[in-house]
């Protein structure tokens, strides 16, 4: 019985611990968190341990009707991740705000609220509650970046506000299709119903069509991601960690099992193909704009644009029957949790920068590179595993695209992805290179940070830098082939 | 112990290294000790390895990475004869890197990366699978890079970026090469003989694919090895510091590229194989016309260490040719030569450093009359260059008459013809220097004794605001602060690694003969590259 309530807790205690920190003083708030973080760590950990994947249907009501949460090894991998960066983030935004600050009060609540958001996202198995989990995260995530209330960051919020508006009620409009034409929103048997699968498909391919527009634009991927640059780079640092890392990855989380679970009953061969293409645009898109930035943190934030048109990529060979399938799920999940590592690492290292060099463009950064060479050590190995090289996390998620690609002999990719390696390291280095210019004279002695803050970063980093060591193990666990085990002997 | 000595070759390079960046800047005692005691342990791991491997002992060591491959470090006897080089000559340089560096601001983090460079060359020989190579080989590049821009200016960092274009370009064909070849065959572990010739799947695949695959190698892995028209990062990466240099050309990159080449002709593909492709007389040619290229670039520079750097384009294709040319005395000639080059080559670039440390001279024009003032450096400089140009009994000439024979025993009689030519060219790029440097009366002052004003370039180098200045950037080497006023040869701590490195040079070809000489061992790997 124990075992049932741990699903339905990882939602509810991070929402109860975000009333508390809310309502309560800053000291007995502070203690609370760490409580709460404690209390997370023993619930993933219990989801972990289970030998079978945990299921629970909320109030005892089963499907179509019920609340059913379900922790299959994505949403496993994805609850890791979030912990992991979780965990950082906070410690790091205790060091990071001054005591007592507006700033601070207004964050952990939003924080915490997001997480339970996010967890619902990857927990709930069935469709309208995946639409008020998106709605969670993203009032959570528009407030936290409106937090310092500033103009930018104000007009930024807004424009996020109204692309994660229109978003969700496109999906709203896709469950609503779904639901009148088969009578049910289990995710895991919706693809299967004779709806579907009959004559009558138009609305299970519309519903479909609005569902993967609306995931897509909260996934940014280009040409919807207007909205993700002036939100990541203008929020306040911890904020961009936190929405770079992990919010963009739940809806893309999502479309993926309404991808896995439409692509045996559907032809999707095209629509991947356009997806993948898209995605390609958006590598580039990014990456070039990423070298035009002036500011350190915009030029991660195109950073994510560019990372984001990779996880599209295995789209294409991500269909019933094709050689490849399996590994380019992995090969997805792999790079979802490398650029979650290693996006936020960098967010948080070059946070750290900035707060030392008192700007945050990029010609000003020079000299507090010497200053915080932590920071810096984290930002370079975040840099390598967003570049691809190895032995990275970054790196295994290539490798395994590159063997999906040509075992689905469709070689053209590869010169995308080896491409793409060029021009992220184009980018990285613009950074990179800071550490080998002289002092500039903008630049002025601060009293030194505290390390917590660039440890933080770091540890994120060298997860994301050496994380490939664990990739077999993690193909082991994973097992990419059953979750693909109901597409049958297609 | 033995399992211990695999890791331990790449720990202690690596963990001096992590503990050197978070030495503070002063303590230059705790640094050079480190340094220098990573460098001797090394040293003495390889040393055992090498032993044992004598006695039949195999060192292996596999590691989980990928789903379906493994790290592989194996020490067989291709690697032992690289890792071996890397060692001795690492602790030359480490010598004289410290010597060099003595004055000048950042030691910390330069030190560091020395160290990660050489850990990730030692990867790269001791790598058994292509995946372990291909990690190392790229480490090596994010290791050096810091190390070619060490000194910030706007110059270097112009150099260094063209260098990352290349190499990282470079690896990214080189990957290409891998997964396109692992996809086909599953995973290559190197193997004595071609690993392909051993794998039922390679019976599959067709020739075109295989040949394919080759070039892609070549060229991946001829950015670093600097094969025309992929060498254009060499002679601009000469503006880093002269240990850098000595690192470049001698110990790490170039030689990481070369050995790489070995690799895939005789262990992935095996030299057999390779043949019947027909992949080996291309890779003949453009090795010729690189070797030809660059003796022709150097006769025109007048720079010491951009003519040593386009010696070097035209010395590193010696080893491709000779891997090139079907047959075992190619293949002696060519392995010989991938050790004798980096002594030769090493030395030379101590002493450009040495002119350039103790009197301020870069070009050779400047060089009138330098052997009456710096006899010691001179005299290892003439042996050098000697032996670049193949005169016995310097180890140069050793190589050149094995590559010599290895072309008359392939049957291209056109190659001995561009020996010949080559060998001329070398002649006439170094022979003038030697009687400029001996024969020439001395100027009345040398360059930094007129250099009034290079005080006050320390002294901006040193906090680091030469930014204000930019009139002031400096000219070209010189990574220093002002120099103790000197009247005798260079400093100790230059010049005895420069003696030494001249005097392997001169032992290597005095005593091939003798049992693990450089050319004994190369001899022992070609009977197993050959055998049927």
């Amino acid at each position: 019985m124990t075992e049932g309530l741990l699903l339905p807790l990882l939602v509810l205690w991070p929402l109860a611990v975000g009333l508390g920190v809310y309502a309560l003083p800053e000291r007995a708030s502070a203690a609370l968190q760490v409580l709460g973080t404690v209390v997370m760590v023993g619930l993933v950990a219990g989801v972990l341990a289970s030998p079978e994947p945990l299921r629970a249907a909320l109030g005892g009501w089963a499907a179509p009707l019920g609340i059913g949460l379900h922790a299959d090894r994505l949403a496993q991998a994805m609850l890791v991740l979030t912990l992991l960066v979780y965990a950082a983030v906070l410690l790091y935004a205790q060091a990071y705000f001054a005591h007592g600050s507006e700033l601070a009060r207004r964050f952990w609540p939003l924080a915490w609220m997001l997480w339970a958001g996010l967890n619902a996202g990857y927990l709930s198995a069935d469709l309208f509650n995946l639409y008020v989990a998106l709605e969670l995260v993203g009032l959570a995530a528009v407030g936290l970046t409106a937090l310092t209330g500033q103009s930018t960051a104000l007009a930024a919020a807004l424009r996020y506000l109204l692309a994660a508006l229109l978003a969700s009620n496109l999906f709203l409009l896709a469950v609503v299709l779904l639901y009148a034409s088969t009578g049910s929103l289990a995710l895991d048997s919706i693809g299967s119903h004779p709806a579907a699968t009959g004559s009558a498909t138009w609305a299970a391919k519309l519903a479909l069509a609005l569902a993967l527009v609306a995931l897509a634009l909260k996934t940014a991927l280009a040409p919807l991601h207007f909205w993700l640059p002036a939100a990541h780079g203008n929020a306040v640092t911890p904020v961009s960690a936190l929405l770079s890392a992990l919010v963009l990855k739940v809806s893309l989380l999502i479309l993926l099992r309404l991808w896995l679970e439409f692509a045996p009953v559907l032809d999707l061969a095209l629509l991947g193909l356009l997806l993948a293409l898209l995605g390609l645009v958006a590598s580039v898109w990014g990456s070039v704009l990423a070298l035009t930035q002036r500011k350190i943190k915009m030029l991660i934030a195109y950073s994510s644009v560019a990372q984001v048109g990779y996880l599209f990529l295995p789209l294409a060979w991500l269909l019933p029957g094709g050689l490849g399938a399996a590994l380019a799920l992995e090969a997805t999940v792999l790079h979802l949790l490398a650029h979650g590592l290693a996006k936020a690492a960098m967010f948080l290292a070059a946070g750290v920068l900035v707060l030392s060099a008192g700007r945050d463009d990029l010609a000003s950064l020079r000299g507090a590179v010497a200053r915080e060479p932590l920071a810096f050590a984290a930002l370079t190995l975040a840099g390598v595993s967003l570049i691809g090289l190895p032995p990275s996390l970054g790196f295994a998620a290539k490798w395994q695209m590159m063997q999906a690609a040509l075992l689905a002999d469709q070689w053209p990719w590869l010169l995308w992805l080896l491409g793409g390696t060029l021009l992220s390291a184009a980018y990285v280095f613009r950074v990179l290179r800071l550490a080998f210019l002289p002092a500039s004279e903008a630049f002025e002695a601060r009293a030194p940070l505290p390390q917590r803050l660039s440890l933080c970063a770091l540890a994120l980093a060298l997860l994301a830098a050496f994380g490939g060591f664990g990739a077999a193990a993690f193909s082991d666990w994973l097992a990419a082939d059953a979750l693909l085990g109901h597409w049958g002997g297609a | 112990m033995n399992d211990w000595l695999l890791p331990l070759t790449l720990a202690s390079s690596l963990l001096a290294g992590l503990i050197i960046f978070f030495l503070p800047e002063r303590s230059v005692g705790w640094r050079s000790a480190l340094n220098l005691g990573a460098a001797v342990l090394k040293l003495a791991c390889v040393a055992a390895m090498l032993w044992g491997t004598q006695k039949g002992i195999s060192y292996e060591l596999r590691l989980p990475f990928l789903p379906g491959h493994e790290l592989l470090l194996r020490a067989d006897p291709l690697g032992l004869l690289f890792v071996t080089l890397s060692a001795v000559l690492w602790l030359l340089t480490t010598v004289y890197a410290i010597g060099y560096l003595e004055h000048s601001p950042n030691r910390s983090r330069f030190f560091g990366f020395f160290s990660l460079c050489v850990t990730a060359t030692v990867g790269i020989a001791l790598s058994g699978n292509l995946l372990t190579f291909f990690l190392f080989y790229e480490l090596l590049t994010l290791a050096t890079y810091p190390l070619v821009v060490h000194r910030g200016t706007p110059q270097v960092l112009q150099a260094g970026a063209r260098y990352l274009a290349y190499t990282l370009g470079g690896g990214v064909v080189l990957l290409a090469a891998i997964v396109w070849l692992q996809t086909l065959v599953g995973p290559v572990e190197f193997r004595s003989g071609g690993a392909l010739v051993a794998l039922e799947a390679t019976a599959g695949v067709e020739n075109w694919m295989l040949v394919g695959i080759f070039a892609l190698f070549i060229a991946g892995l001829g950015v670093k090895a600097a094969i025309a028209p992929l060498h254009g990062w060499l002679p601009q990466a000469m503006v880093a510091p002269a240990p850098v240099s000595a690192l470049l050309h001698a110990v790490a990159v170039v030689k990481a590229g070369a050995f790489g080449i070995v690799r895939v002709v005789y262990e992935v593909f095996g030299i057999e194989f390779a043949h019947s492709l027909g992949v080996l007389l291309p890779l003949a040619v453009v090795a010729s016309v690189t070797i030809v290229f660059g003796s022709l670039r150097a006769l025109t520079q007048d720079d010491l260490k951009r003519r040593l750097a386009y010696s070097t384009v035209s010395q590193v294709s010696y080893i491709v040719l000779g891997v090139a040319l079907f047959g075992p005395a190619g293949t002696i000639g060519g392995l010989v030569h991938l050790v004798h080059q980096g002594i030769m080559k090493i030395t030379l670039f101590f002493c450009a450093g040495n002119y350039a440390e103790t009197l301020g001279v870069h070009r050779i024009s400047q060089m009138a009359g330098i052997g009456q003032r710096m006899p010691w450096t001179t005299a290892a400089f003439t042996i050098g260059a000697l032996g670049m140009i193949g005169v016995p009994p310097v180890a140069g000439f050793i190589s050149k008459w094995y590559l010599g024979l290895g072309a008359i025993e392939a049957g291209l009689g056109w190659v001995l013809a561009v020996l010949l030519f080559s060998s001329l060219l070398n002649a006439a790029y170094f022979l003038p220097i030697l009687r400029l440097a001996w024969f020439e009366a001395p100027p009345p002052s040398w360059p930094y004794e007129a250099h009034a004003d290079h005080a006050a370039h320390a002294a901006h180098a040193t906090h680091a605001t030469h930014q204000s200045h930019p009139a002031h950037a400096l000219p070209t080497v010189a990574d220093v602060a002002a120099p103790p006023p000197r009247t005798g040869d260079a400093a100790p701590l230059l010049l005895l690694p420069t003696l030494c490195a001249a005097a392997l040079a001169l032992l290597a070809g005095l005593a091939a003969g003798v049992p693990l000489s450089p050319l004994d061992w190369v001899r022992f790997i070609t009977a197993t590259e050959y055998l049927p």
